[in-house]
């Protein structure tokens, strides 16, 4: 499995309150996607595409357990590659099926518009415009599988733990 | 080579003999804590569940609803409860999940507990491992009873010196913040004379507070002063963990705690952001907010009323004060605060995360400002994005409705 897409590279601290402001609480799923970012980039989700890849420096994702990670995957974004990524942020990342990765450098490495190639298995993040490439770490075997399934839910969902969706 | 807290709590939950750093784990936890805010976002819910008796449902982010979706989630929460004869705190019965984990002996030493709020990390006040857990991992927690976990380096913190006047958890926190910035991917834990005196309060706003930092487990010591604590709440056994004489931390910080001031977070972020309030220009406020998991305790109450008693919140300013549970309503009632607080001029809300948040009981407008004793202070974080929110101890807090702006309660 590799990742490959755009560049969009945001700084450190990125917190959860941004990606989903609590506007987008009580709106649809596909509504709420439109709130990412609004404080500190309006505008970006027109911008984004399917197939994107956030680069982020240090911290990414602090803050609170909200579903925050459901709506990159709304919005198209293929992976996230952080200088660090909060630990609580990685969490939901992973368990709903969002790739994610930390990489000390990462952020230094990359200008927006640049292709990444990220090889998940390998632990490694190319820099195809730059030619750069960087170790991210190997993703565990635990995880890959949570993430192959599509996250927690649907592999729940396939099993029959959950209650249809409105029942 | 030894263990730290954290690793034994995961190496026994993981049925491991020993684990390190690095090391990645499926672990049984043992007690699962659900909150309303899961069941209005996600609209999931189990069909059958591991263990019963191991989850909790507390209702505390929207109490009482605010919302049609919140009362909805609460209601599905209701049915899901009832269904499988979970332990459900409900409206009423219930307190910012934290507070009533602590309260009801949820959390206990030696144990791994999850629950789907960023400051779950508060448990380790009781000696408990606990992290926060996003929507999708607690679903699959109540279901298999199982969460993954990856074992990460812990710093230790040793607390000695003399407490000063109106000094505590919440500015050891922001003086940490200050020297130190974050922990990311980190455990951390506290342990030193200094802490010994804290109250169980006071170490359990300081374990809240280290999500702020972005720390993992956060550990403290299972003392005499805890075990008493737990002894008056429950009857079920427990096995305390202690670190090893020879585990290994990846730096040991000593903290002075004389050296510690009444410090305040300024907007937007707390690691590397904070100041002691003395060397704060006069900033000017227009709300102040005593309340959520981290200070709406009793010892967070008992401050703000010695600090007003007879005194009058100023005239701009509107001070919002918010119980952390019921049972600590309840005894501030008792003991005279409340009518201490609302003869000051404070409104009382009942217990509900919601000012925290910005969900409801205290939203800000574009431009204005506060001053909160509460956990966060990312932009728009209590309502408008073009507002701004201050972080300090509730004396602190108490101390700046009554002047106006934000001050050093040891000057007022």
């Amino acid at each position: 499995m590799l990742i490959k897409g755009r560049v969009w590279v945001f700084g450190d601290n990125v917190d959860t309150d941004l990606m989903m402001p609590h506007g987008a609480f009580d709106k649809p799923r596909s509504e709420q996607a439109k709130w990412v970012f609004r404080a500190n980039r309006p505008g970006w989700v027109d911008l984004v595409k399917k197939g994107d890849i956030l680069v982020a420096g240090k911290n990414f994702g602090t803050g609170s357990s909200r579903p925050a990670a459901l709506l990159f995957k709304e919005l198209g974004i293929d992976a996230v590659v952080a200088d660090s990524v909060n630990g609580l942020f990685y969490r939901n990342c992973i368990d709903f099926g969002l790739p994610a990765f930390n990489c000390a450098s990462v952020s230094d490495s990359f200008r927006e518009n640049e292709i990444a190639e990220i090889d998940p298995r390998a632990g490694t993040i190319r820099n195809v415009t730059t030619g750069i490439s960087l170790k991210t770490g190997k993703l565990p075997e635990l995880l890959l599988k949570i993430i192959a399934a599509g996250g927690l839910v649907e592999l729940l969902t396939h099993e029959g733990y959950l209650e249809p969706s409105g029942s | 080579m030894g263990m730290t807290m954290a690793e034994k709590v995961l190496a026994r939950a993981s049925g491991r003999e020993v684990v390190r750093p690095g090391d990645i784990l499926e672990c049984s936890v043992d007690q699962v804590v659900q909150v309303d805010l899961s069941f209005a976002l996600m609209d999931k819910v189990p069909t059958r569940v591991k263990s019963p008796e191991k989850i909790s449902v507390i209702f505390d982010h929207s109490v009482p609803a605010p919302s049609v979706k919140d009362a909805d989630g609460m209601a599905i929460a209701r049915r899901y409860a009832r269904k499988f004869g979970l332990k459900l705190y409900d409206v009423g019965r219930h307190g910012i999940c934290h507070q009533v984990i602590m309260e009801n002996a949820i959390a206990l030493p030696g144990t791994l507990l999850a629950c789907g709020d960023s400051h779950t990390c508060a448990a380790g006040a009781l000696n408990c491992a606990a992290r926060g857990l996003g929507d999708a991992e607690i679903l699959h927690a109540a279901c298999k009873g199982t969460a993954w976990y990856i074992v990460y380096p812990t710093v230790l913190f040793e607390l000695e010196g003399n407490w000063g006047e109106w000094v505590s958890g919440k500015d050891v926190l922001f003086y940490i913040a200050d020297k130190h910035g974050d922990f990311v991917n980190h455990n951390l834990e506290f342990n030193g004379g200094a802490v010994e005196e804290m109250i169980l309060d006071d170490r359990h706003t300081l374990a809240t507070m280290c999500t702020e930092l972005s720390a993992e487990f956060v550990m403290f010591p299972a003392d005499a002063k805890l075990l008493s604590y737990l002894r008056e709440r429950t009857d079920r056994a427990f096995e305390p963990v202690s670190s090893d004489p020879d585990a290994v931390f990846e730096s040991v910080l000593p903290i002075d705690v004389s050296d510690i001031e009444p410090y305040v977070a300024l907007p937007h972020s707390v690691p590397h952001n904070t100041i002691p309030i003395r060397k704060l220009d006069r900033v000017r406020i227009d709300q102040a907010f005593i309340g959520s998991c981290a200070n709406g305790k009793l010892q967070d109450l008992s401050a703000a009323a010695t600090i007003l008693k007879g005194k009058r919140v100023a005239p701009e300013v509107r001070l919002i004060v918010t119980p952390s549970s019921q049972e600590v309503y309840l005894e501030a009632v008792r003991l005279g605060y409340v009518s201490t607080l609302v003869e000051a001029g404070a409104v009382i809300t009942p217990p509900t995360c919601g000012a925290c948040f910005g969900h409801h009981m205290g939203v800000l407008a574009r431009g204005e400002r506060c001053i909160s004793s509460s956990t966060r202070n990312f932009k728009g974080r209590m309502g408008s994005s073009e507002s701004e929110v201050y972080l300090a101890s509730p004396a602190s807090v108490a101390a700046s409705a009554m002047t106006g702006y934000i001050v050093d309660p040891r000057e007022v």
